[in-house]
């Protein structure tokens, strides 16, 4: 019976929120509101972004992005603001810092890597002899 | 030759690297507020209203604050908890009521009995926010100085009261002459 | 008696299997014909017992065996036949018993077809299937077992989680499992290559119908998977980078680099080594994605009940398995050889450029996925990589390998020429500069990186059609292309079609979330949305509160849309049920969410332009795969090309 409850207690409870609040009267600021709202990750519901989780947390911290936006902070000073609080977990977009950089800079080394055994096998492949008769006719194009 | 070894290192260095993390639980997330002053704040009490507590007048004690609510299922879990550590009379505990209904909060203490020195009400949960407050029940450990020593973000019992809790303590209350 | 006999029936398999693989790994060696001899029928056998086994639970659900802990939890008596069918396999231990016996029908499938493959070498993939079935029957019986009963018996089930009561979601787990343990069948073969010490075009030319067959299985899984998500989750998102979801993506993308590397090795001889290997990494993919999805060791949206048993013993299976491959791989491989010369441009190149780009694409997925778990296991906090990252990072590799695409196809084997290329890719070009421009002002103004997506869908679209005039011209009929021909251009039109919905509903899709009341009408991309009333209705299962809304454009009634706020009744979780008018240039999507008090409720409005292309896409792609697979010179015998290692005498590799 236990086991029963720990795998209920694990089922994923998922539905959506709608953001209910009144849209904001200057469009720049709704912009870079729906904007922010994505980028957060909720931590009640950690598969959502605060946009779209009907946690009681995600309402109190989509009502702190609005009323910081309207006071006039920065987008930057909005992220950190979280994660002081909420740490880097909070950003689905992780900040490049000392333990992100192999993250971030990984599509540079996995091209570069790839490019570099893609030139030599090439160059390598382009100077092998040609044999028009190695083709295998039956194959299937 | 590299090439063909490749695979198999990437495959014994992953395999490593999960094997750590079955012994891990992915879904909490560590406070970065540890080893930083607690946040100013000021909030009426629960049972006498007209009065507020902050951390300003909380300085000088080492205590433990406990972030509830009647609508939290791990809170009615670690009340007893609560209770007996309250009895063991090492550090105050004081409660901050998070987005609940100050009616069913008075009727949940009279019922299940009171650990707190005195339970501050969050209504807006702005103050939790501050806090980084994410799942009740939380317990967060303060030093002297209004510091954050120590977060659990889970139901207390004794066993973890005993062994995280405690020796943080003593090593505080040693420090302090 | 029946739950009983569900685990006998697994415990035969098992040992049916294990005699498979035993006689077929053990017999290829020591060269025993009466061994070998054993192989098919254990295959046959362990299809029918796996089967027996997977019905046995099955006739649980049907009946409503609520002594069976399984049923119980996933059941009830008021759920709907049809779902309490598909209940079988919504948790962790009915759906392992589906890839049981997904995994045994591709065995019997690989045991009787290919008639001209030696059966020295068959003995062996079948030997590799079995171990394979093995392991997964054994973490079946020693942590998962679904026929466990339950005592007392419940009275009542705790029924199936809402989110999987939809008709998507029943035939989305066996259609991606058949693609997912479809895979273990390129595996099978990459292994016994490896055991025989060579890869021959043979070998790649029985591999690809197999391969095909599992990749359309995943192309069609991975899109029910996108479109249930689109409209059940409720949020109207189609792709939401979550650990599940890439656990099936990146076998997909490995699967495909597979098919183009096998079509090098079949026609050519070369990159035989590196087919090998995609071979190995596309089911190893499979397997870490059932780890991820089923150890608890990533935070995910729909992580099975995690268990720290289930998670170390798929470890160290999977690190078996896999392992075992790759150290043969280290072994062998470099006496494979490396064949013929090509010229820098020609087909060759393009499709080695094809494989670079989907692997750099698939192991970024996975850096991505397993980043945050290498941050925590070395003690550095905790971090999260989400959609914002994936997006960025997936179109570095993809975007300029689709454009490339385009070209690849028209390249020659061997070498190509420019002139020869741009006299075939002018026309084509030409026609997909101004539909794309068209296409991409249509909506609104485009960025440049938007013009380029919808440039890149069309232009690979137009270039695969005018590869058929090509043909034509040539002299040959449409109808006379051959089909694996017809499939690889069918496929490309697929992944253009995709291409373009992807980028024009990411852009110039419009969201509203509104607090509406009965009567209120609103405006969005041209239509007049009007919430007329809400009502209370009610399902087999469920209470729901519904929303009538009408839309209209230009005042003329275009459709009337009913999303509805379900609550069931015995898990008591709110479900969204969004009302879609769908259509071929854009959907409208209703969704109903929150009661805000005094009469108004909270909805969110989408217009999605050209959504459907994404699924239409996955589909032609897929179909494009069955159409190349169901070549006739695939199952055409043909001599072989070396002496058959047939059972004559003689020394083992």
């Amino acid at each position: 019976m236990k086991k029963m409850i720990a795998v209920l207690l694990l089922m994923p409870l998922l539905s959506f929120a709608v953001d209910d609040s009144e849209p904001m009267e200057d469009p720049e600021f709704q912009a870079r509101y729906e904007t922010l709202v994505r980028e957060l990750r909720c931590l009640v519901c950690q598969n959502q972004p605060i946009a779209d989780s009907n946690a009681p947390l995600a309402k109190d911290l989509r009502r702190q992005v609005r009323e910081m936006l309207l006071s006039g902070s920065s987008d930057s000073e909005i992220y950190s603001f979280m994660t002081d609080r909420y740490g880097d977990f909070v950003l689905y977009r992780p900040p490049f810092v000392q333990r992100t950089w192999l993250l971030w800079l990984a599509p540079g080394i996995l091209l570069l890597l790839g490019g570099t055994v893609l030139a030599r096998t090439l160059r390598q492949r382009a100077a092998m002899p040609i044999d028009d008769d190695d083709e295998d006719e039956g194959a299937i194009e | 030759m590299t090439r063909f070894i490749a695979p198999i290192i990437t495959l014994a260095i992953l395999v490593g690297f999960f094997f750590v993390g079955l012994h891990k639980d992915p879904s909490i997330v560590p406070s970065p507020l540890i080893g930083k002053p607690a946040p100013v704040y000021e909030l009426p009490l629960l049972l006498k209203p007209d009065e507020t507590l902050g951390t300003e007048k909380l300085l000088g004690q080492v205590y433990l604050l406990n972030i509830w609510g009647t609508w939290c299922p791990g809170c009615r879990v670690e009340h007893g908890a609560l209770l007996e550590i309250e009895r063991q009379n090492i550090v105050p505990i004081y409660g901050l009521n998070l987005k609940d209904d100050p009616r069913l909060a008075r009727q949940w203490l009279a019922e299940l009995g009171d650990p707190y020195v005195a339970t501050m009400v969050d209504t807006e949960g702005r103050v939790s926010i501050d806090w980084g407050i994410y799942g009740a029940p939380e317990t967060f450990l303060v030093d002297h100085d209004g510091m954050i020593v120590h977060k659990l973000i889970a139901p207390i019992n004794m066993q973890i009261w005993h062994e995280d809790f405690l020796p943080l303590i003593q090593q505080l209350k040693a420090a302090q002459p | 008696m029946i739950p009983e006999l569900g685990l006998f029936a697994l415990v035969l398999t098992f040992c049916l299997a294990f005699i498979q693989s035993f006689a077929g790994l053990a017999g290829a060696y020591w060269r025993k014909p009466e061994w070998l001899a054993l192989v098919r029928p254990m295959a046959s056998g362990q299809f029918v017992f796996a089967a027996l086994s997977f019905g046995l639970l099955t006739w649980s659900f049907i009946v409503n065996d609520f002594s069976v802990e399984y049923v119980a939890l996933n059941s009830n008596t008021e759920l709907p036949f049809f779902y309490r069918i598909a209940a079988v396999w919504a948790a962790h231990e009915g759906s392992l018993l589906l890839w049981i016996l997904t995994l045994s029908a591709w065995t019997l499938g690989v045991a009787w077809a290919n008639k001209d493959m030696p059966i020295v070498f068959r003995a062996r993939i079948l030997g590799v299937l079995g171990l394979i079935n093995c392991g997964f029957m054994l973490f079946v019986m020693a942590t998962s077992n679904p026929f466990i009963r339950l005592l007392p018996a419940a009275l009542e089930g705790r029924d199936l989680n809402p989110l999987l009561q939809d008709p998507a979601l029943v035939i989305h787990p066996p259609i991606l499992y058949a693609g997912y343990v479809g895979l273990a069948v390129a595996f099978a073969f990459a292994v016994g290559a490896l055991i025989e010490g060579k890869v021959t075009s043979n070998w790649a030319r029985w591999l690809r119908p197999w391969t095909l067959l599992a990749w359309a299985f995943l192309t069609v899984g991975v899109a029910l998977g996108s479109w249930w998500a689109y409209y059940e989750l409720g949020w109207g998102g189609w792709w939401f980078w979550d650990p599940v979801e890439n656990a099936s993506f990146m076998p997909w993308l490995m699967a495909t680099a597979l098919i183009h590397s096998l079509a090098v090795t079949e026609k050519r001889g070369l990159f035989k080594s590196w087919t090998v290997l995609l071979a190995i990494c596309g089911f190893s993919l499979s397997l870490l994605g059932t780890f991820l999805v089923r150890s608890g060791v990533l935070i995910s949206v729909h992580a099975f009940a995690s268990d720290p048993a289930r998670g170390l013993f798929i470890l160290i299976f999977l690190g078996l398995c896999i392992g075992i491959a790759l150290g043969l791989y280290a072994w062998r491989a470099p006496a494979f050889g490396s064949g013929g010369g090509f010229k820098v441009l020609s087909r060759e190149s393009f499709l080695l450029l094809n494989n670079l780009m989907l692997v750099v694409a698939a192991g970024l997925i996975l850096i991505g996925t397993l980043y945050p778990l290498f941050i925590d296991a070395l003690e550095m906090g905790k971090i999260s990589v989400g959609p914002p990252y994936f997006n960025l990072v997936f179109l570095i590799p993809t975007l300029p390998m689709v454009l490339l695409l385009g070209v690849g196809m028209h390249s020659t084997w061997k070498r190509a020429r420019w002139e020869m290329l741009w006299l075939r890719l002018r026309t084509p070009l030409s026609i997909a500069v101004p539909v794309a421009l068209g296409i991409s002002f249509a909506w609104g103004r485009p960025s440049v990186l938007t013009f380029v997506g919808v440039f890149a869908g069309v232009w690979v679209i137009l270039s695969a059609l005018s590869e058929v005039r090509q043909r034509q011209k040539m002299g040959r009929s449409f109808f006379a292309l051959p089909r694996s021909v017809l499939g690889m251009l069918t496929a490309h039109i697929g992944l253009g079609l995709f291409v373009l919905g992807t980028t024009v509903t990411s852009v110039f899709s419009i969201e509203k979330d509104l607090a509406l009341r009965a009567g209120d009408v609103v405006e969005l991309a041209g239509y007049q949305i009007k919430l007329e009333t809400l009502r209370n209705t009610e399902g087999p299962n469920f209470d729901a509160v519904e929303g009538v809304v009408t839309i209209r454009r230009d005042g003329e009634m275009v459709t009337t849309l009913y999303p509805q706020k379900r609550v069931y009744r015995v898990q008591t979780s709110p479900m969204t049920e969004a009302g879609i008018e769908a259509g071929w240039t854009r959907d409208l999507f209703v969704a109903l969410g929150d009661d805000l008090g005094n009469g108004s409720w909270s909805l969110r409005i989408q217009f999605k332009p050209l959504v459907r292309f994404i699924w239409l896409g996955a589909l032609v792609m897929a179909f494009g795969g069955l159409l190349s697979m169901s070549d006739p010179r695939y199952r055409k015998k043909r001599q072989a090309e070396a002496p058959a290692p047939e059972l004559a005498e003689g020394t083992a590799p």
